[in-house]
């Protein structure tokens, strides 16, 4: 028994768990300094030391406790479907990141640092939005027309990075920056001139993407999440099949490890950059169709919010494999929902859900640290 | 060796676009103010000739072209530097004539805009150089100067004390690079990610102490005083250079000075060679006796003073008050440029320079209000540095052990 637990402590499972306890205790000072309540009995703390621990107490669990109800479970709602409404938040939240984060774990298992998320998410839901807003046909062809187009816009974006850095050795970091800013400038663009701003409106604004080309709201109209769950779901399995089943993702990761033993080993290393860039910028591109064919339905500038570079941190703390990035995604999506509520019932910043998204990744990536933290001590078997 | 033919396409396709501007370009002058008050003698406004200068120019992208594409086609040299720079002269010459065609350039302020916002790039850039010669991948310059602003706004505001600003501004840069450097060093956690995720914490950080702190009393917390510019004598009246270079804030004259220290250190003192051995082969600089964890610490921290430097540059040199994520993404802009630069501090600071000459044609352009829209000309100096870096500077490498732990064994 004192072995099994001892397994289970030193494990990197439990110290994950230990990670987000110790950055929710961060942010949980945080929001305890911020406290008006908590300043104003902090200065009769000696004389009344009641009243600061529960001012204390209130603002901490009160936030936590709204971030709760917002991210997974609403106790306090009035019926049954108000209360599951939280986790169909999270998971709405969450499908955007995922993809995208799939998509550059991709690219980091093969050594590329793609930033380029936010630019392939834009041209993603560009195509996307064209065809959804645009072209007429019944749904069983529309829908999957556009979805293909917001993959297809995305994996080309991404492979022209793929393309300049196999042909003249472009560092794709510079390239990547570049063509974020560039996405976001066509956009604007083109939300300006006829080609995608709706007829009639003063603001960058499309028209609405038409019924036949939207995700499926499967849960009824009042819940925002929809059909792009499940192409969550299949992108996860097929990032993992692609990167641990497959000839391709067996050169992918070769190119990552040593691209130069890659190249004598006879991978064509200019081709497996396009390939690589092509698939992370489609991946990419399908959270551009879940945005703009789901939860968006209307193109604006905003459509890639802060998701390229949430999806950044989604890979990095998912190590890169797929399922990982699912768990992080589902985390981060889960986070980003309560702070909305957080925010709107208790007054705390958003904010706050950055500064704990970030010292989950450190805390996860540095487990010496967390165990020196909480004073684990490291059993030898899981050491060895 | 056959040689690549990357540079006569790139200068292809940016003759192209020079092309496509002289054909568009309207008839006209533009006329050219380049002197200010303080100058000791004063030069005249000129008109120029749009569609001669602008034919000028295309003649001398062409005639580059040429000579790039005979020398690489025929006779398998390399492009000569100075050809490209010259194409790049004129194309930038063109552009600039060309937008402001029946309208006048103020020359000199236009430069002076440049140069206020190359400058945080040049301190990030530095800070990227001093960070990977040493082999410490630092993504996190976006974050060293936000946190420079933040701090130096805060610090400021509550002591009225601008040095006391400047030195809070670099603390809390150099505390960002020593966090960098422990994930990195310490606890061999991959560069990458500690840089990426620390841009988030500062990002979050800085915009819960704003939300929650700051705001609450705007006048107290952030309303820092801010630099007044010094004249230096002679220097600062010499028309054109003078009100650029010499009639400027502190933090630009500890700019110049911060380019030439680190470039002196890097490349002529021990202390450099010994940063760069680090950052090329820790395990040979390891063996000699140079404490590797040491110097990449200091360097690194070091790195994010100057970058908190650079940030302070944005609230006490600027803006004068801290916004929410005001840096916007000039951290990854230093990147580039760092990059662009080949890891030279030198280089890097000049690659900066264009960077923020570009930025600052948008809004000389946005006020005189020209013909292009607007989405095209801010897209122009991203799609240029595209062009540039996948045709001129092609493959850079950089120090050899950047972003690589280093673990004694």
């Amino acid at each position: 028994m004192k072995r099994v637990m001892k397994e289970f402590t030193g494990g990197s499972a439990f110290l994950s768990i230990l990670a987000v306890i110790a950055s929710l205790v961060v942010g949980g000072i945080l929001i305890a300094l911020s406290s008006p309540e908590v300043q104003s009995t902090a200065t009769y703390l000696t004389a009344r030391p009641s009243d600061f621990f529960q001012a204390l107490w209130n603002s901490v669990f009160g936030a936590y406790d709204a971030m709760f109800r917002g991210a997974i479970f609403n106790y306090k709602a009035q019926d049954t479907l108000q209360m599951i409404k939280p986790i169909t938040e999270t998971l709405a939240y969450a499908t955007p990141i995922t993809m995208s984060g799939l998509g550059l774990a991709v690219a980091f298992r093969s050594g590329l640092f793609n930033i380029g998320a936010t630019g392939q998410i834009i041209f993603g839901a560009m195509f996307a939005g064209w065809v959804g807003i645009y072209v007429d046909l019944p749904w069983y062809v529309h829908f999957p027309l556009a979805v293909l187009a917001g993959v297809l816009g995305g994996g080309l974006f991404g492979a022209l990075v793929g393309f300049l850095k196999a042909t003249t050795g472009a560092n794709e970091v510079i390239v990547t920056i570049m063509f974020n800013y560039i996405a976001v400038l066509l956009l604007g663009y083109l939300l300006k001139t006829p080609i995608l701003q709706a007829p009639g409106a003063v603001n960058p604004i499309s028209p609405p993407v038409k019924d036949s080309a939207k995700y499926v709201f499967f849960l009824g109209d009042q819940f925002r999440l929809h059909g792009g769950v499940f192409a969550m779901i299949i992108a996860v399995v097929f990032t993992w099949w692609l990167l641990n089943r497959s000839t391709l993702g067996f050169r992918f990761r070769a190119l990552g490890h040593n691209p130069n033993a890659a190249k004598v080993a006879g991978i064509n290393i200019g081709l497996t950059y396009i390939l690589v860039m092509g698939i992370s910028g489609a991946l990419s591109g399908l959270a551009g169709t879940s945005q703009i064919l789901g939860s968006e339905q209307v193109l604006t500038l905003g459509v890639a919010a802060s998701y390229g570079f949430d999806a950044i941190t989604v890979a990095l703390l998912g190590r890169s494999n797929p399922w990982g990035v699912l768990v992080a995604g589902l985390l981060f999506g889960g986070l980003r929902a309560g702070a909305v509520t957080m925010q709107a019932n208790q007054g705390v910043p958003v904010d706050i859900v950055l500064v704990v998204q970030s010292l989950i990744v450190l805390f996860i990536a540095a487990p010496p640290l967390v165990r020196a933290i909480f004073r684990v001590k490291v059993s030898k078997e899981v050491a060895a | 060796m056959k040689q690549s033919k990357r540079t006569p396409i790139a200068l292809l396709v940016m003759a192209l676009v020079g092309l496509w501007l002289f054909i568009s370009a309207p008839s006209g002058v533009t006329m050219i103010n380049i002197s200010t008050d303080s100058d000791i003698f004063k030069l005249p406004d000129f008109a120029l000739n749009v569609a001669l200068i602008c034919g000028l120019a295309v003649a001398v992208q062409i005639a580059g072209l040429l000579v790039s594409g005979y020398l690489v086609l025929a006779k398998n040299h390399k492009t000569p530097r100075w050809v490209v720079i010259m194409f790049a002269v004129a194309l930038v010459a063109e552009i600039l004539i060309g937008l402001f065609a029946g309208k006048t350039m103020t020359f000199t302020s236009l430069l002076q805009g440049s140069l206020a916002l190359a400058v945080p790039l040049i301190f990030g850039s530095l800070a990227g150089v001093l960070s990977e010669r040493v082999g410490v991948v630092n993504i996190a310059i976006e974050g060293q100067l936000l946190a420079g602003a933040f701090v130096s706004a805060l610090v400021t505001s509550l002591s009225h004390n601008l040095l006391a600003g400047l030195i809070g501004a670099m603390i809390a840069g150099a505390l960002v690079a020593w966090v960098l450097a422990v994930f990195a060093i310490k606890y061999v956690v991959d560069q990458i990610i500690v840089g990426v995720v620390l841009n988030v914490l500062v990002v979050g950080l800085t915009n819960f102490i704003f939300s929650t702190l700051m705001v609450s009393n705007l006048p107290l917390y952030d309303q820092p005083d801010r630099y007044s510019n010094i004249l230096i004598p002679v220097l600062g009246q010499i028309p054109v250079l003078g009100p650029v270079l010499f009639n400027q804030t502190l933090i630009v004259y500890l700019m110049y000075i911060a380019v030439g220290v680190v470039y002196f250190v890097l490349f002529k003192t021990r202390w450099g060679l010994r940063v760069r051995a680090v950052g090329e082969y820790p395990k040979a600089a390891d063996t000699v006796g140079i404490n590797v964890f040491r110097t990449r610490y200091i360097s690194v921290m070091i790195g994010g003073a100057l970058a908190g430097l650079g940030g302070s540059f944005f609230t006490l040199g600027q803006v004068g008050a801290f916004g929410k994520e005001m840096t916007n993404g000039a951290g990854y802009i230093a990147l580039a440029a760092l990059i662009f630069g080949r890891w030279n501090p030198i280089y890097a600071a000049f690659a900066a320079l264009l960077f923020g000459f570009a930025e600052n044609l948008q809004y000389g352009l946005a006020i005189i209000g020209s013909s292009v829209p607007s989405e095209f000309l801010l897209m122009l100096p991203y799609a240029l540095t595209v062009v540039a870096v996948a045709g001129l500077v092609g493959k850079v490498t950089g120090p050899a052990a950047s972003g690589k732990a280093y673990i004694k064994s």
